[in-house]
């Protein structure tokens, strides 16, 4: 029916992983997404960029540990991972702290592209 | 582009967030617990009142009454129903919940 | 137009499901097209035909069911969501139907906006 439709999807996560359970859903919703064959976009800001730092040991509190799935997002061609520059300053990371390669962007950047959007949705 | 906030901006930093990162000319509609961003005297009110001139905003009545609110609204904040919360999205491209 | 909502907490611990409800109802009578509505997250809650609240509230649960007969809406409940919180066949109110989350995808393609409803 949507066949040949495709749209701008963004993923706008602004939550650490663990704490509450949108980090984890919303991966879900990302790979199905991909499996549409959509254009997709992932936007981490604010509390969301914990969900790319390294070295997650997750045993201790018995959860398995989703962060791999980030370095798999390639093998489904999703490479637009951007990254809020003010968030990671904030929280005293930098790039090299993140398990995968992103675009760090501006605020007024992040913005701009949101506005270019056909579906925004925030976990 | 609209974007809709359903943060009381007392106690969380979501409209912040909204506001730092929106590309100005946008709308910004405040619901549930954000409708409190619209009233005179919290102590937020200066972040918003900021964000006038490079967004209309908007706040949902049926929010502000239920919580003793409705007469309170600051000045050059617009006042909508449900219906108007539709009209909105309806009249932008796109929209995003900043939850 | 064509509006799709999703929805991503469950009734009564948070005002996202009433939000939610009254948006579509108020779109409805506008003449507008209610594509679909996604449960997802928590959001899957809104659909247990468990739920039982006191005569005096309102009914979130029924008052889906009974919005969706009235305008033939598509309730659907994300499957990978619904069985982490224990919603199955068994127990879904009338008018929802569980499916897969491309149901989510394939309506954010098909309908002019996606609206989302959450904490």
């Amino acid at each position: 029916m949507s066949e040949g439709t495709i749209k701008k999807f963004m993923f706008v996560n602004r939550t650490a992983p663990y704490g509450t359970i949108y980090a984890l859903e919303s991966l879900e919703v990302v790979l199905i997404t991909a499996a549409f064959d959509q254009d997709v976009s992932l936007v981490f800001m604010d509390d969301g960029v914990f969900q790319l730092k390294k070295g997650q040991q997750t045993k201790g509190i018995e959860n398995k540990n989703f962060s791999p799935t980030y370095r798999a997002l390639d093998g489904y061609d999703i490479e637009k991972l951007y990254v809020e520059e003010e968030a990671l300053a904030a929280r005293g990371l930098t790039e090299d702290d993140l398990l995968v390669d992103v675009t760090v962007m501006s605020r007024a950047e992040l913005g701009k592209l949101m506005d270019e959007m056909d579906v925004v949705l925030s976990y | 582009m609209l974007h809709i906030v359903n943060k009381s901006p007392l106690q969380r930093t979501t409209l912040e967030s909204c506001l730092r990162v929106a590309a100005p000319g946008g709308a910004i509609l405040l619901i549930e617990d954000a409708v409190y961003a619209a009233t005179k005297g919290n102590e937020a009110e200066g972040k918003l009142r900021d964000a006038l001139s490079r967004f209309k905003v908007y706040a949902l009545v049926p929010d502000l009454e239920a919580r003793g609110m409705g007469d309170r609204v600051m000045d050059g904040v617009s006042t909508v129903d449900y219906g108007g919360f539709v009209d909105l999205v309806a009249e932008h491209k796109n929209c995003q919940s900043w939850l | 137009m064509k509006i799709a909502v999703t929805i991503n907490e469950g009734p009564y611990q948070h005002q996202a499901s009433d939000t939610a409800y009254l948006f579509c109802k108020a779109a409805l009578e506008k003449g507008h097209e209610i594509r679909r509505v996604f449960f997802y997250n928590d959001g899957v809650n809104n659909a247990s035909s468990l739920t039982e609240p006191p005569l005096d509230d309102r009914n979130i649960v029924a008052r889906w069911s009974k919005l969706a007969e009235e305008h033939k809406l598509d309730l659907v409940v994300c499957v990978a969501a619904a069985l982490r919180r224990g919603i199955r066949d068994e127990n879904l109110a009338p008018g929802f139907r569980i499916s897969g989350l491309g149901q989510l995808v394939e309506a954010g393609i098909e309908a002019d906006r996606l609206v989302t409803f959450g904490d």
